[in-house]
């Protein structure tokens, strides 16, 4: 299939090359629509966030207020933390333009004059070549003052993290933006409403953006035939863990997920012709699946639903039939203890209590009961938070519980053998 | 204090944002670069700067790991753990590590030389196991790699 987010076209990270191939030119047909034709064709073309939650872009967009008699902001969501997730950073490196451009046209849709481009603080290398990118992009006029002549302003300017995973999520982002720390914040007001520095302001992630142009382009429609209907278009599709080939790979939405993992094109297959035993489709917080369960399954946003888990970040991470679950579920779950910013009691406690009774899990020395006050933890903190982050906490062990059980039971009566 | 060049740097970056305290994590990053790490000295001049209290200032650089509040080696290594890394043996890299360079996790070795650090995903699952030093990612790496890698340092 050809690829519309990362192009096998050498040297496309490079302004001229961009240019050659119709870079910029959905920015000039946007400069001749009124705004609000740019977010019917957004909303159109059913194009939905890469960032986590699948919202739809289009009406996410339609929130803004009309009218500038304030100033409006753009965040794109360049954090990139969620375990198993690591293609943004492709889009940094081999298409940042793209990015650019799509930034460009979504400040023009919603009437904004300043984007911030929040990037991990471990991405300096990248945050680099973004700036290189950017400062191309200011020469020939693309950014800033009156663009192409059309009387529209925008900056845009990257803001680098300093290793936070919480600041992916919205509203700690802005708090860091501001210079504080990342804390989540309360909603409503939502950032529509009142974002980073009060102002109305609209979040996307950078995998997103860069979808924009090619809507533009193309138009919405033959945008939202590509993959699935519901949650169509090309999606990048991180695989890592026990696979031939861990990488980045762009396909249309919906595709199987043991096409993924075994053809030769993506995953390649389990080293040594071993079985899957289980996959984590979406990043670390999503639930995990048997292997065994996996015929069908596709990578959108229904099937996955439909399967018992969500396409998150698209970020697949595959297991062969020797992993120890209970060191993997202890390894995540020691991860969202981590990253916890505190301010919730549910999840600043029961993310360490969660860690803790896996570590027992781990040693050997859980009791039967445990596996039950493991879950009632777990479902505690669901729910309970100022923001998702207990959610991607909980949802991992729950699932662990749910899908791998015996491992757990395992764990305790190996104890009691040895008691014996 | 920073360098008049380096404070150029941050005065730069006022404009971009509509307070001056925006400029925060930048600014922490660019005195970072210039010490090495970030002094109580240091946070007290930034606060001066952006106008903001030090116990403001003292609270973001104690939030993101990625600040260095006490003098760190000249070589930080930070090794992913994370699951991709785990399942493709991120142990024996660290084992390598901590071997090559003397100390155990969190520690800088007597020289002054390595700190080593263990670190949450860095987002190159599909290049696990791997490790940073500074902002270079070394990807696919096995014992053996890493060993060499590390010889080179100096
Ligand atoms: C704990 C947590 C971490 C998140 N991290 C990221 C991230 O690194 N990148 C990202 O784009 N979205 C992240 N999100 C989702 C954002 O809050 C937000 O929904 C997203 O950036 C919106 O972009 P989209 O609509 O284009 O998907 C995170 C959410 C939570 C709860
Ligand atoms: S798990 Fe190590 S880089 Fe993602």
């Amino acid at each position: 299939m050809e690829k519309y987010i990362l192009p096998d076209i050498p040297d496309y990270h490079k302004l001229e090359v961009y240019e050659q191939h119709g870079g910029y030119q959905a920015l000039r047909k946007v400069l001749q629509m009124k705004p609000d034709e740019v977010i019917e064709e957004v909303k159109k073309s059913s194009l939905r966030g890469r960032g986590g939650a699948c919202f739809p872009t289009g009406l996410k967009w339609s929130f803004m207020p009309k009218g500038n008699d304030r100033p409006k902001y753009l965040c794109v969501n360049g954090d990139e933390s969620e375990p198993g997730t690591f293609k943004d950073r492709m889009i940094f490196e081999f298409n940042p333009h793209q990015m650019i451009e799509g930034i460009l046209i979504g400040c023009y849709a919603m009437g904004i004059t300043t984007a911030y481009l929040y990037i991990r603080g471990e991405y300096r290398k990248w945050i680099k070549m973004v700036d290189a990118a950017l400062a191309d992009a200011y020469a020939k006029g693309y950014v800033g003052e009156n663009i192409l002549g059309s009387g529209f302003s925008t900056n845009i300017y990257t803001h680098s993290g300093a290793g936070a995973y919480i600041c992916g999520e919205e509203s700690a982002l802005m708090n860091s933006i501001e210079g504080d720390r990342g804390y989540p914040r309360v909603k409503p007001p939502f950032p529509a409403a009142k974002g980073v520095f009060g102002m109305p302001t609209t979040i996307n992630n950078v995998e997103t953006m860069t979808n924009v142009p090619l809507i533009i382009n193309k138009g919405a429609e033959w945008y939202s035939k590509i993959g699935v209907a519901k949650h169509p278009g090309p999606i990048l599709v991180g695989i890592s863990g026990h696979v031939n080939k861990p990488g980045v790979y762009e396909v249309p939405t919906g595709v199987p997920l043991l096409t993924l993992i075994n053809d030769p094109q993506y995953g390649g297959g389990v080293p040594n012709g071993k079985k899957i035993k289980a996959v984590i489709p979406g990043g670390s917080s999503t639930m995990v699946l048997r292997g065994e369960n996996l015929e069908g399954v596709c990578m959108d946003a229904d099937s996955l639903k439909a399967a018992g888990s969500s396409v998150g970040t698209a970020g697949l991470i595959v297991m062969d039939e020797d992993t120890d679950m209970i060191k993997v579920i202890k390894r995540i779950s020691h991860f969202y203890h981590h990253e916890s910013c505190g301010q919730c009691t549910p999840c600043r406690e029961g993310t360490g209590w969660m860690e803790k009774m896996l570590t027992r899990f781990e040693k050997g020395e859980a009791r039967e009961e445990d596996i039950e006050i493991l879950l009632d933890v777990a479902n505690n903190i669901e729910g309970n938070t100022i923001c998702a982050l207990g959610d991607a906490a909980a949802w991992p062990v729950q699932s662990f519980i749910k899908r791998f059980r015996e491992e757990f039971e395992n764990k305790v009566e190996r104890k009691e053998t040895a008691a014996a | 204090m920073l360098t008049p060049e380096n404070l150029q740097k941050v005065e730069a970056l006022f404009k971009r944002y509509p307070t001056k305290k925006a400029v925060m994590l930048s600014a922490l990053w660019i005195a970072q670069e210039q010490e090495g790490w970030i002094s109580e000295e240091m946070m007290r001049y930034i606060g001066d700067l952006l106008e903001v209290p030090y116990a403001t200032v003292l609270g973001v650089v104690t939030f993101y790991t990625m600040y260095n509040d006490k003098k760190i080696g000249k070589y930080h290594i930070e090794v992913c753990t994370n699951v991709s890394c785990m399942l493709r043996g991120s142990g024996k890299i660290l084992d390598t590590v901590e071997k090559h360079c003397g100390v155990k996790l969190g520690e800088t070795s007597d020289d002054g030389k390595f700190t080593v650090s263990e670190v949450e995903c860095m987002g190159a699952c599909g290049g696990a196991p791997m490790l940073a030093i500074g902002e270079e990612y070394y990807e696919n790496l096995t014992p053996e790699k890493t060993e060499q890698l590390l010889s080179r340092l100096k």
